[in-house]
């Protein structure tokens, strides 16, 4: 049977108007029903951020954790139970800039995790300061002679560390969004689509214009599979941004290498008396 | 005959095989059927440094560990240096011929001529054997369990060691200062506070646990990670702490009873994910194994100085509870109550133990593993009101939870304030609604709070009240005192928070002198008592060198305090 949108409801949101978390939200519901889930078959998490607040406007199961911590709480969500999708929505700050031992810890175990990353380059929540994906000079009133440091490139990132899969696209082109949040939900291993947002309110450089005129589709000449390839076209930035999927790997996923999570979910196993009585007797 | 109590001190530089020969020894007296209680000091690097190991052993059970050493066995010159004053007129001391020493109670061996230095401890171990006592085979056959996965050219060489130098023993005229009168064998396991933690965990459903390495709680993951390939658990080493407990929390909320293990420190980085358990209401056991602060203070030391550091943990108000096992079997039988209660009441529950105890090895009898429960993950779907809501206003405020998955229902959890149905709100209405329904849970957690310990006579003229690891000392110098003829008792506290006055006044009121005796320098535990009661309490014996409590310790502050 083919599943409907309406589904996963259709709710009053707290975004700004032109946000461009609508566009990811709508992309998001059409991926979750053209991979034929339904909302109790999935898990979300999330951190702080507007980003973050995405799932509440979804019918699905849902821990809004702590700013920063949606990975890890995703990964304890994912061996407890093997057996459902987990994704991790949040943006560029929880995840890069708060979470950011998270983001290169779970990139190395390949946890088979989708972490969609509404990148806007600015924080929204609380109202304009630089994000660490901001570009150097944004100007703003905690940075006023603009940002010094240099940006966090995401993409560039994961593909050193080799990660399972990783994409960029923008809330602007719904149908590429659509298509990069469904192979990222049917990879077998943590995949990373960065989402590059329009921040209406507090990002006055890379508006919706701003990111139309750069990005481009990789053509499908590109090899993902090539990581020396990937990384040059990770380090692609400024006047040319490439969408699509970057890099890619089929490095088994961190679950695969525990014995205990096979046909049965963690959280469905009982204590083993006679085996926990075995293992007690090396204290004799 | 022989003694029925004995304290030896074994201590050596790391790397000199100490442990290993302490550790063998220990095993073999627990086989034998003695009792004991094991005090490890060591400092805080892997190669040098001195370290010891101490090993009370008796006839009868005892609990406390204490200071005055019957026999010193050491492995190097700074031992015999360091520790010669602390031993008994009555003593022995065992140490290699090249040592320098003029001691009337030295035993010195050739220990070089039975093996080179890396296995000089299997040839002390030998000649330990025979002063003490002990059962040639059982001590042999403990030597070959602790290699056994070795090369057979070790086991081998093992063999050749302790034979030659059991033989020059036994060919000599020892003295039999420190032998040990002979008991029954006993099927006592030998368990530190630490595995005992991991085994009672384990016991009471416990499949997750994520953890960074922290002396002195490492060792409670790394007994889960030994049983997890073969009991089915998941144990994994984060990144950090932060994420260590968020790992635990999403275990939990998705339906795996789920704890963390660690230090003052490392715990102080999991504080944010103690607030977050207390507000998406997700069970969760946090074992804090304490060590001297602050910051890294003294990384391989015991203090009790973390109390109410964790009894305040954690941005905004919600309920916990906190144990504080007193010995071994508390340390098991405690954690399965505390992770029980964390899924019944969906909140943060404590295990705070130390470094003394989390170290502390002794004889333990065999737990009836088949009499004891799992905890019972979430709600059965059947029986919850629909449409199902995770935050249910209830009258106990423990509300029916469901887990992601389980059935069509959706679980909506959220660390900002949220609706009956998860999602985040900014009603104020609603925010008072849910303040009350997380703290109703308190009346639960206070229904079942672990009595305090009373033992000794009643209206005492002095009662001892004390808390955790210091309470076998507690009871020992009580004791201690009763024979000098003094009417005394020991109170002592294996759960700290709740308090409940009732269950404990009518003791504080009965005894003509109160003395508090914690291990740390600002009397914690005195100040809760206080405050709870409204009693003044001035009378403390506190420790915070470093070292655990001991009887003596208890009783020379006692005669010089003037209480």
């Amino acid at each position: 049977m083919m599943l409907s949108e309406s589904i996963y409801g259709n709710y009053e949101t707290a975004w700004c108007p032109g946000c461009g978390n609508f566009r990811i939200l709508a992309a998001l519901k059409k991926a979750l029903v053209e991979s034929n889930l339904t909302p109790h078959e999935v898990i979300f998490v999330s951190g702080i951020g507007q980003a973050a607040k995405t799932p509440h406007y979804l019918n699905a199961n849902l821990f809004n954790g702590l700013h920063g911590r949606s990975l890890p709480v995703a990964t304890g969500c994912r061996l407890a139970n093997h057996q459902m999708p987990v994704i991790v929505e949040t943006g560029d700050g929880c995840t890069y800039g708060e979470g950011g031992n998270h983001f290169l810890a779970a990139i190395r175990r390949n946890i088979n995790i989708t972490l969609l990353v509404h990148n806007n380059q600015v924080y929204g929540l609380t109202k304009g300061q630089a994000s660490p994906t901001s570009d150097e000079g944004f100007i703003t009133k905690a940075q006023p002679h603009g940002v010094y440091a240099a940006a966090f490139n995401p993409i560039a990132v994961a593909v050193a560390l080799h990660a399972g899969f990783v994409a960029r696209s923008f809330a602007g082109f719904e149908d590429h969004l659509t298509e990069m949040i469904k192979q990222a939900i049917s990879h077998p291993g943590f995949a990373l689509v960065d989402i590059l947002q329009p921040c209406v309110s507090f990002n006055k450089v890379n508006t919706f214009a701003w990111y139309k005129n750069r990005c481009y589709r990789l053509p499908e000449t590109y090899d993902p599979t090539d990581w020396s390839a990937a990384i040059l076209k990770a380090n692609e930035w400024g006047d040319q941004i490439p969408l699509g999927v970057i890099s890619k790997n089929s490095r088994p996923p961190f679950e695969a290498h525990f014995d205990c999570l096979g046909h049965t979910p963690l959280a469905r196993q009982q204590v083993d008396k006679a085996k926990l009585k075995a293992f007690i007797t090396h204290y004799r | 005959m022989g003694r029925q109590e004995l304290h030896v001190l074994i201590g050596g530089e790391a790397g000199q095989g100490l442990v290993t020969i302490a550790m063998i020894l220990t095993k073999a007296l627990v086989r034998s059927g003695y009792y004991l209680v094991v005090n490890q000091s060591y400092q805080s690097r892997i190669r040098g440094g001195h370290n010891t190991f101490a090993i009370r052993v008796s006839t009868e059970e005892i609990i406390a560990p204490r200071q005055r050493l019957d026999f010193l066995v050491a492995l190097n010159q700074e031992t015999v240096d360091w520790h010669r004053t602390e031993i008994a007129p009555d003593g022995l001391i065992l140490l290699d011929e090249r040592f320098a020493d003029a001691d009337q109670r030295c035993v010195k061996a050739p220990f070089k001529q039975f093996a080179e230095e890396k296995f000089a401890n299997v040839a002390y171990l030998a000649v330990l054997n025979k002063l003490l006592g002990l059962d040639e085979q059982v001590v042999f056959q403990t030597l070959e369990d602790y290699f056994g996965a070795k090369k057979p050219e070790v086991t081998e060489k093992n063999r050749q060691i302790f034979s030659a130098a059991y033989e020059w023993a036994s060919g000599r005229n020892l003295p039999e200062t420190v032998r040990l009168a002979p008991v029954a064998p006993q099927e006592h396991l030998m368990l530190n506070g630490n595995e005992a933690i991991a085994l009672g965990a384990i016991s009471a459903g416990l499949k997750f646990c994520a953890f960074y390495p922290m002396t002195p709680a490492t060792s409670i993951s790394l007994t889960l990670q030994a049983a997890a390939d073969d009991l089915g658990l998941v144990v994994e080493q984060a990144e950090d702490e932060i994420a260590a407990i968020n790992m635990a929390i999403g275990a939990s909320y998705a339906g795996v009873p789920a704890m963390v293990a660690t230090s003052g420190g490392g715990f102080a980085l999991m504080v944010e994910g103690v607030s977050l358990a207390g507000m998406t209401e997700t069970p969760i056991l946090i074992v804090v194994a304490q060590r001297p602060g602050p910051a890294t203070g003294l990384p391989t030391r015991t203090e009790q100085g973390d109390l109410e550091f964790i009894l305040h943990a954690g941005h905004g108000e919600f309920p916990r509870a906190i144990f504080a096992p007193t010995t071994i079997e508390e340390c098991f039988h405690l954690t399965r109550k505390a992770l029980i209660l964390a899924e019944k009441y969906q909140s943060p529950i404590f295990l705070l133990t130390d470094q003394f105890l989390a170290d502390s090895y002794r004889a333990v009898a065999p737990f009836e593993i088949d009499a004891l429960d799992a905890t019972s993950v979430g709600s059965s779907p059947e029986e919850v009101s629909l449409p199902y809501q995770r935050y249910a206003l209830t009258d106990s405020g423990v509300s029916p939870r469901l887990l992601p998955g389980q059935s069509t229902h959706l679980v909506v959890c959220d660390s900002d304030e949220h609706t009956s149905d998860g999602h985040i709100t900014e009603d104020l209405t609603v925010r008072i609604l849910m303040v009350e329904k997380r703290l109703r849970k308190s009346a639960g957690l206070r229904a079942e709070v672990t009595l305090p310990e009373y033992q000794g006579d009643n209206r005492p003229e002095v009662l001892f009240v004390t808390w955790g690891s210091s309470c076998g000392a507690v009871v020992e110098a009580a004791a201690e005192l009763r024979l000098r003829g003094h009417r005394t008792a020991a109170l002592c506290f294996a759960q700290v928070w709740p308090l409940i006055p009732d269950q404990f006044l009518s003791y504080l009121q009965g005894a003509d002198n109160v003395v508090m005796v914690e291990g740390n320098a600002t009397a914690q535990f005195t100040r809760m008592i206080c405050r709870e009661t409204g009693l003044d309490l001035p009378h403390r014996i506190l420790r915070y060198d470093g070292l655990p409590m001991t009887p003596e310790y208890i009783l020379g502050q006692f005669q010089s305090g003037g209480f």
